[in-house]
């Protein structure tokens, strides 16, 4: 295996634990935080390209990323307002009772 | 070399998969500040140290302080937040997806013939960055900007209370 | 990895050399004791040798540092309240030689190590070990980046401003990880101030630092040095402190530091008058000095940072001043403004917390973005004829001049007149 698709395959398992975290948890903040390790592990998956792949602008790969990063922080922080509003709402942050648009 | 990336994800996946197998939230959350570190020692190994000190400082330093935060400020009672698991068939129907996706992700990154590796990172200073965001992708740029203020405003105005300022709230 | 790890470490040891070949020897001799030192073992370990011994002199110095600026800031803040410092602890073996007190940090150290170490029994034993220790390290590792002489820096980053506001974000973690792990609601209470008060003046303290970047036109702390070089007439240093901006991005910078390093005005989250101590009050003995010494070692860094960027770093005021050794001036100007942090302790009062968030997200921040817009003209106005620069100098003090006035009058607005009142 090369280093690469050593890269490749760490990235991806990250990216099905998160996956996994997103669907199992019934807690609204672990989903989000599940959603985050997706982001993370599409960003390895720049770098190890950026890193290993042979690129006519190197600059491009990191620019992405820092936009991924960027983005993703956003995301995060609308995220968890909206569960800080949810949990005014219904009093706990179970996801399972989060399911009507009543309220 | 492949040792230091064996470490480095062996902690990353390490950390992951047991913040999300706790039951208090607040090691969940310390767990996974962890994979982010982990992730940023990643940039560092591949020589993206630009990258790896801004994952550093948005998610160690900031993502992180939100999360917990929001943990805080969702509690029932004033002890540990704890998490109850879902239902036992939603695991695993949800470790089977995620074992699916995984088998599939790493068949085909074994499966495709990979080209030519570059020895060593691409020489890239922090002024190549600065010049490439400005010109090549400044609209980039500035839609990121405008989203981040956005997100500020609305994270703000979604969180913050509705109750009219009462006597208690005098200076 | 170990390929670039190496060419790495073999550029730090090719590179300082040839450049200081013809300085005089005060100046080299830090960089000649090192390299001699190296040289005299195996050439697989050199690389090791040379990272261990900026470590451990980076520990050494600025652990005698620390232990002689408890006893400066003790007796300095007893003259400023009209009364004397410490003096009565003197040698063990000889009892009248009391040495005006200056042997007490050695007696303090004696005392924080040898207290009982309590752990409340409900705490979180892991977290509540392991946050002085986070904290501290954190701390120690934003001193990686200084240049403290010409070529006298640890680690020489590209992107070496970025790395100590990575390194000192992470420090604002262990309060958190030392209030919770407590369990103790006063505890937990004081670390949710401590962190929005952290997070709240993050923002100026960056956004202040972003003008000399823009100004030196990189992220590196030795090339901002080198940017900051050379003497109008011989005498006036092209420092940035010696700008519009610059001033005002200063004054903003040591006031955002200031919040940072949680002194006073702005040290709520450890006064003793309230919650106790804060996030720290279930710590004691070893535990609470590895606080107070992070404490100390993130105000030293930071105002190593404000040397470096608005100072001129190891340059000299004056061209003939150039005899004395780079590192000395380091010195000398950080101690120049530890000693003014000092100063600001004894004599004003401590903030309240809406009175703080207050003042960094309406005042700093706001002033912090004119700033940046002010260095940008002074940027864009760079080369002018003289009457032009007269009008640069006018219209970038204005810009400074003008908002500080406003927001200022504006914020403090409902305030009534302040009455002074002094002891007879």
């Amino acid at each position: 295996m090369t280093p690469l698709q050593l890269c490749l395959v760490i990235s991806s398992l990250l990216f099905a634990a998160g996956l996994t975290a997103a669907l199992a948890r019934n807690n609204t903040i672990l989903v989000l935080l599940g959603i985050e390790l997706m982001l993370n592990a599409a960003n390895l998956n720049f770098i190890a390209f950026w890193r290993f792949g042979p690129a006519s602008a190197p600059a491009v790969g990191v620019i992405f990323v820092l936009f991924a990063i960027a983005v993703a922080a956003a995301e995060a922080a609308i995220g968890l307002a909206l569960v800080i509003a949810l949990y005014r709402h219904q009093k706990n942050i179970r996801l399972e009772e989060a399911n009507t648009l009543k309220g | 070399m492949t040792a230091a990336l064996l470490f480095l994800g062996a902690l990353m996946l390490g950390s992951a998969i047991l913040a999300f197998t706790r039951r208090n939230l607040i090691h969940s959350a310390l767990l996974l500040i962890l994979t982010w570190s982990s992730v940023a020692g990643f940039y560092l190994w591949a020589g993206a140290e630009f990258i790896a000190f801004a994952q550093l400082l948005i998610y160690v330093g900031a993502v992180s302080m939100i999360v917990l935060f929001a943990v805080l400020l969702t509690r029932r009672s004033l002890e540990d937040p704890l998490a109850a698991p879902a239902p036992r068939s939603r695991r695993v129907g949800a470790v089977l997806a995620g074992g699916a996706v995984a088998g599939v992700l790493v068949a085909t990154v074994l499966g495709t013939p990979s080209a030519p590796a570059a020895a060593s990172a691409p020489m890239l200073t922090v002024k190549q960055i600065g010049l490439q965001l400005m010109s090549a992708h400044a609209a980039s740029l500035l839609v990121v900007g405008v989203i981040l203020t956005v997100a500020l405003i609305g994270a703000t105005v979604i969180a913050a209370t509705d109750r009219t300022p009462g006597k208690e709230d005098q200076p | 990895m170990s390929a670039t790890l190496l060419s790495f470490y073999r550029s730090l040891l090719a590179g300082d050399s040839p450049a200081l070949a013809t300085e005089p020897f005060l100046e080299r001799a830090p960089l000649e004791l090192r390299d001699w030192f190296v040289q005299l073992l195996p050439a697989p370990l050199q690389w090791l040798v040379h990272s261990l011994i900026s470590i451990a002199a980076i520990l050494a110095i600025f652990g005698f540092f620390f232990a002689f600026l408890t006893i400066a800031e003790r007796k300095l803040l007893g003259r400023l309240q009209n009364r004397l410092g410490p003096n009565r602890a003197g040698l063990p073996w000889a009892k009248n030689l009391k040495l005006f007190g200056l042997t007490q940090p050695f007696a303090d150290a004696v005392k924080a190590l040898t207290k009982e170490d309590i752990v409340p029994a409900n705490a979180d034993k892991l977290l509540h070990f392991l946050a002085p220790v986070v904290v501290c390290g954190f701390s120690l590792t934003t001193f990686a980046v200084l240049p403290f002489g010409r070529e006298i820096i640890p680690v020489d980053l590209d992107a070496a401003v970025l790395y100590f506001f990575a390194a000192g974000s992470a420090t604002e973690l262990a309060i958190f990880m030392a209030g919770w792990s407590s369990r103790n609601k006063y505890s937990l209470l004081a670390a949710m101030r401590a962190l929005a008060q952290l997070i709240s003046y993050e923002l100026p303290l960056l956004l202040s630092t972003v003008p000399v970047v823009l100004l030196a036109g990189t992220l590196s702390t030795r090339e901002i040095v080198l940017a900051q070089g050379g003497w109008t007439f011989g005498v006036i240093p092209h420092w940035n402190i010696l700008t519009p901006w610059g001033a005002a991005g200063f004054m903003i910078f040591l006031v955002s530091a200031l919040a940072e390093t949680n002194r006073s005005p702005f040290d709520l989250p450890e006064a003793e008058s309230e919650l106790i101590a804060g996030h720290l009050t279930e710590y004691s003995g070893f535990k609470y000095a590895l606080f107070f010494m992070a404490e100390y070692f993130g105000m030293t860094a930071l105002c190593g940072l404000g040397v470096t960027l608005f100072l001129g770093g190891w340059q000299a005021p004056c061209a003939f001043l150039e005899f004395i050794p780079s590192y000395a001036w380091f010195g000398a100007k950080l101690c120049l403004l530890i000693l003014g942090l000092i100063w600001i302790r004894g004599t004003l009062l401590r903030l309240r917390i809406d009175q703080l968030t207050r003042l960094s997200w309406k005042f700093l921040v706001p002033l912090a973005l004119i700033n940046l817009a002010n260095a940008a003209f002074w940027s864009l106005t760079a080369d002018l004829p003289l009457p032009g620069r007269i009008v640069r100098w006018l219209v970038a003090l204005a810009l400074v001049a003008i908002p500080f006035v406003t927001l200022g009058r504006r914020l403090s607005a409902g305030l009534a007149p302040r009455t002074y009142r002094y002891a007879p």
